[in-house]
């Protein structure tokens, strides 16, 4: 067929089921964006839906949450130099928490290149760092291969971010361009099935565990494995920790779930974790906020190990047995192997589960401040149990963690490697787009709010409703909170002032803005908000003095010196 | 086993294609490995080529910078070179400006060294030298007693002397 490198482009990302890009044009992306103008005729099942962001680092968490809530590959788009720049935070993002995004980039012309061209910048240098691949056609008929090579990247086995960097002259050059549905031999493709005798290994030390336990991360979301995760977890009787990632591959209300263990992790559930003798971890790279001081985590407990990634083996913690595998298949496996050979032995609770219940009827406001605990837990009592929530980054992050329960594996959309401030939002309507039927919430600090706050504008425009509970304490408040814990309440750059008020800011922007003074008037708000079909921001007073607690002192172990 | 001190040989097969010497190198620079040479070039097969690194570290690095390598999609193959049981080679070239009455002296250690002069003019001799990198490092020492000028070293290269396929590879090249 020939066409424009432009349109091989678009039709190549149509046959892979791309829906929706998001993204903001520029000078040597225009190209892409004529096929897409002449979309506008065709039915809506066939056209690709472009949303317009007002700052790419948006359309890169757009894309992120998109892919995080479906588990399809989210797209996000931009021109060259600074629209390609903005867009890099949004990437390693993704790629910090595994998420497939593609990001496609103007380039400027191939005359052009390493000539120092207005808005150029070599973008795959750039984000070498933080993709597993980038690619750089250099002639339109290159380009059906790199996109289905480059879907296939950023969804195989560890997924991730991976940017496709196009120049505008290969844009409107004219090929005869061929699309194959065949799938293109390459040795990255899925792993082989567990190794057969490290799984019997595994069986036998869970076999003979007293106090088994599992600890889950972003791995079994990835992988869709919470129903086998569950499984295991019954048949063994073992309490499941998740890593901030993780939260939600077993739902949280679920006898077996001890909630997020870590640095602000409840102290029962750090030390439920520490007391067992066999730790089974699926899917984690026990990053330090999951395990504290790596030294000192569970020293004397057996460690069984299971990541897609053999590069997380022993890499941050030596196991005492790995096992490289989907954790689909491990559990699955392991879950086969146990059956056999737990009916002589069965195991009973060895632990007793926190208990994570407020009496709402007694909710009193302290002040003029309402509590962020309380706040989030009434917002898991108002929120109905599908409800997709997305957290920014800081102390809203870590209340949201261990206070709002998770049910589902992607219902629970945070920025947990990389710590974005600003990802909530624009995640948060990428999550709605992918899931234009659930109700979707940003629980946000005023801090990271005001960091992408523009995305307003494109769920207006684009009629994307999400609703933004804004735990408000005119301050950056986990780095205050470092302040009062560690540097002698000596604050420095994290008072926020009276500046914006944020429902007159949402108004300004066509969405609803609400003040709210206590618990009641909250949840009316978030119960009209549900009921709205435009985004309602809602302004939560809180106490600047409020912490996020428990917490590890950094350095401390996981049983250590908890601040509660 | 390898002591944390010495230097661990990785043998890698790369796509040959731009950019793929910086993405591995970057590789090195960002998870803090600390490599002591590069060596690049073709290898027996189209379109892909052999990089030969030398790390410093412990065998637990040096594993853990393996399965970095292979998680990179360029990469075909990386593995430990076991140094016991492969070929490993360097190649040095050695300007010397001698003083006349040194140039014999020098004629005779390159030849005790199985160098040899592939150069000669009035004032200055390179001399080709190849084999570990202790012989290059002894005769480059050796030299700078005859007025050594420069040296140019192609980092070290090695090959395993076992019997290995690689028929599974023959596919892969594919972007």
């Amino acid at each position: 067929m020939e066409m424009s490198g432009a349109n091989a482009l678009v039709e190549a990302l149509r046959r892979e089921k791309t829906q929706v890009v998001f993204g903001l044009p520029g000078g040597v992306i225009m190209p892409v964006y004529d096929v897409f103008y002449k979309m506008k005729d065709l039915p809506p099942e066939l056209a690709i839906r472009n949303i317009l962001v007002r700052h790419e680092q948006s359309a890169a968490h757009m894309a992120d949450g998109y892919a995080r809530a479906s588990g399809r590959v989210g797209v996000c788009m931009s021109t060259s130099g600074p629209g390609a720049t903005n867009l890099v935070t949004g990437i390693a993002t993704a790629f910090m928490d595994s998420s497939p995004i593609i990001a496609i980039t103007g380039q400027v012309a191939r005359p052009f290149i390493g000539k120092d061209a207005f808005q150029e910048t070599d973008i795959i240098g750039v984000v070498t760092s933080v993709t597993k691949y980038a690619f750089q056609p250099r002639k339109a008929t290159e380009i059906p291969q790199m996109v289905k090579a480059a879907f296939r990247i950023a969804t195989t086995r560890r997924p991730g971010p991976v940017v496709i960097d196009i120049p505008k002259d290969v844009q409107q050059e004219m090929g005869v361009v061929e699309f194959t549905d065949q799938p293109i031999p390459r040795r990255y493709g899925p792993l082989p099935d567990p190794d057969p005798g490290t799984l019997e290994r595994m069986v036998d030390a869970l076999v003979k565990a007293k106090t088994p336990l599992i600890i889950a991360g972003g791995g079994v979301r990835v992988a869709e494995a919470s129903r086998e995760l569950v499984a295991l977890a019954e048949l063994l009787m073992c309490p499941v920790a998740t890593s901030l990632m993780g939260k939600g591959c077993i739902p949280e209300d679920h006898p077996l779930s001890i909630g997020v263990m870590g640095m602000h992790g409840p102290s029962e559930t750090n030390r439920i974790v520490s007391s067992a003798d066999v730790l089974l971890i699926v899917g984690s790279r026990l990053s330090d906020r999951t395990t504290g001081n790596i030294d000192k985590f569970c020293p004397n407990s057996q460690i069984l190990h299971v990541d897609t990634d053999k590069a997380e083996i022993a890499k941050n913690k030596t196991p005492t047995i790995s096992l490289v595998s989907d954790a689909r298949k491990a559990l699955k496996a392991l879950h086969t192997g146990l059956v056999k050979r737990l009916a002589r032995e069965p195991k009973s609770h060895w632990f007793r589960k926190a208990k994570n219940d407020i009496d709402l009827c007694d909710l009193q406001k302290d002040g003029p401040y309402l509590s962020a605990v309380h706040v989030i837990r009434l917002l898991r009592k108002l929120l109905p149990r599908e409800a997709i929530v997305t957290t920014e980054v800081g102390q809203n992050q870590m209340w949201s963690a261990v206070h709002f329960q998770a049910y589902g594996p992607r219902q629970f959309i945070t920025s947990g490697g990389l710590g974005t401030m600003g990802f909530g939002f624009p995640a948060a309507l990428g999550a709605k787009v992918a899931c234009p039927e659930t109700p979707v919430v940003d629980i946000a600090g005023d801090g990271s709010f005001a960091m992408t706050e523009n995305a307003m504008a494109t769920s207006i425009e684009e009629q994307i409703p999400v609703t933004v509970v804004v735990l408000n304490n005119r301050m950056l408040g986990m780095v205050a909170q470092w302040h009062r814990l560690f540097y002698g309440r000596r604050y420095c750059g994290v008072e926020l002032g009276r500046s914006p008020c944020f429902p007159k800011l949402a108004e300004a922007y066509g969405a609803v803005g609400v003040a709210v003074q206590d618990y009641k008037e909250l949840s009316e708000a978030v119960k009209s908000a549900l009921a709205n079909e435009v985004t309602t921001v809602i302004d939560v007073p809180i106490s600047p003095e409020e912490d996020a607690t428990p917490m590890l002192a950094p350095g401390a172990g996981l049983e250590e010196a908890v601040i509660a | 086993m390898i002591s944390p001190q010495e230097e661990v040989i990785i043998d890698v097969l790369v796509d040959h294609k731009p950019g793929v010497l910086c993405t591995v190198s970057n590789l090195f620079r960002r998870r803090g490995f600390n490599i002591s040479n590069v060596a690049i070039g073709t290898s027996e097969k189209d379109r892909v080529a052999r990089m030969t690194l030398t790390m410093r570290g412990g065998e637990k690095e040096a594993v853990q910078l393996v399965r970095h390598l292979e998680n990179l999609v360029d990469v075909i193959k990386a593995e430990i070179v076991d140094a016991g049981k492969a070929v490993v080679r360097e190649l040095a070239l050695v300007k010397i400006a001698p003083k006349p009455e040194d140039r014999l002296q020098i004629l005779s250690f390159v030849d005790v060294y199985r160098a040899k002069i592939v150069h000669l003019s009035d004032d200055s001799i390179i001399v080709e030298a190849s084999g570990d990198s202790d012989k290059i490092d002894a005769f480059i020492e050796l030299s700078r007693n005859f007025g050594l000028k420069e040296v140019a070293r192609t980092g070290i290269t090695a090959l395993s002397r076992e019997q290995k396929s690689t028929e599974s590879q023959g596919n892969d090249v594919g972007w």
